[in-house]
């Protein structure tokens, strides 16, 4: 795939070249969303040791967040399950404005 | 997730073969299933479901947590024959979510003017399909009325499994059609396979009309088709 640029792959293929070039890599997945969400299940968000990131699980409300659990579960190795929604006060935080509720999943590469 | 299962799923996306990717939530255990692979249980059924209706999502079974994220190639339809129902179909099948490509080798049907930003190429299908081969998750229609162009893709398309494959024509059209495929040694229960007349019967009076049933059909096979249990 020499010469494709990363911004023609999908997530998965971005993960595959990062993991080849020997980055450490997570793979963050919507599993299961309900009312508004942005994004369907399946859709991935991978990231880097360093915090590089390609593809989306949400309309970038809680990419930050999941950029940082991420990077801890490289750190780990442990998969996690994240909640996000509107349901309490720190949703301007970290919340899906839309009122929606998604459910990722955050696991390490190898 | 294991980098070999990466490897592998992303393998079978870039050959066009459906493929789920199975995650155990509690632990992270995980496994990459080709459409077809044989999955027991009611596990089972939920990946058979998922590879129907292409939605991802987690399952419980047996007091398991198990996501499903399913990778369908994307849908395509190969039209042969850049006529009035081409248009019409062109149009609403991108809507819904397929890529279309017009062959017709005729070059006074397949003009930029009447498929303004569709694919279209105004080529044999013979010297076409070489180059772009089909595959079971494209479907056929040959809609020129005309032998010498329509009968080999439609050999093809039976040959390559594609989960769709109709030709226009009445029935006795397609009785003479039949008997030409049937000489070029496919089969007859690959020949029963054509949709045809085109299209799910709804009475269509004109080639838009046409073109509704034709997609709907294309639909239903989509959504309703065999699973694969011979994939390689």
């Amino acid at each position: 795939m020499e010469g494709i640029a990363d911004d023609d792959l999908d997530p998965l293929s971005i993960a595959e070249r990062w993991m080849d070039d020997g980055r450490m890599v997570a793979i963050a997945t919507v599993v299961d969303t309900w009312g508004s969400a942005p994004r369907p299940a399946g859709s991935h968000l991978v990231v880097d040791e360093n915090g590089n990131f390609h593809g989306s699980v949400s309309g970038g409300c809680v990419e930050g967040a999941v950029i940082g659990e991420a990077m801890e579960v490289i750190g780990t190795g442990e998969p996690r399950m994240l909640d996000f929604g509107v349901v309490d006060e720190t949703a301007w935080r970290v919340g899906l404005s839309c009122g929606g509720r998604i459910r990722v999943y955050v696991e390490r590469l190898g | 997730m294991d980098p070999h299962l990466l490897r592998k799923l992303n393998r079978e996306r870039r050959a066009r073969r459906a493929v789920l990717h199975l995650t155990e939530l509690e632990g992270g255990r995980d496994r990459v299933i080709r459409e077809g692979d044989p999955v027991a249980g009611a596990l089972g059924e939920a990946v058979a479901a998922a590879f129907r209706s292409g939605k991802s999502g987690v399952a419980e079974v047996e007091g398991r947590s198990f996501f499903l994220n399913i990778h369908l190639p994307p849908p395509k339809i190969v039209i042969i024959g850049a006529v009035h129902i081409s248009q019409t179909l062109a149009g609403m099948a991108e809507s819904t979510g397929f890529a279309v490509t017009i062959v017709d080798p005729r070059s006074a049907f397949a003009t930029a003017e009447r498929f303004s930003g569709v694919d279209l190429v105004a080529e044999w299908p013979e010297d076409v399909l070489k180059l772009r081969p089909l595959d079971s998750y494209t479907a056929l229609v040959a809609v020129t009325h005309d032998p010498k162009i329509d009968d080999h893709p439609l050999a093809e398309a039976l040959r390559a499994g594609c989960f769709y494959v109709g030709a226009l024509g009445s029935r006795k059209t397609h009785a003479r059609r039949v008997e030409r495929l049937t000489a070029l040694g496919i089969d007859a229960a690959d020949i029963a396979r054509i949709s045809a007349p085109i299209g799910l019967d709804i009475g269509a009076a004109n080639p838009p009309e046409i073109a509704v049933a034709i997609l709907a059909d294309i639909i239903r096979s989509l959504r309703r088709r065999p699973l694969r249990e011979d994939a390689p």
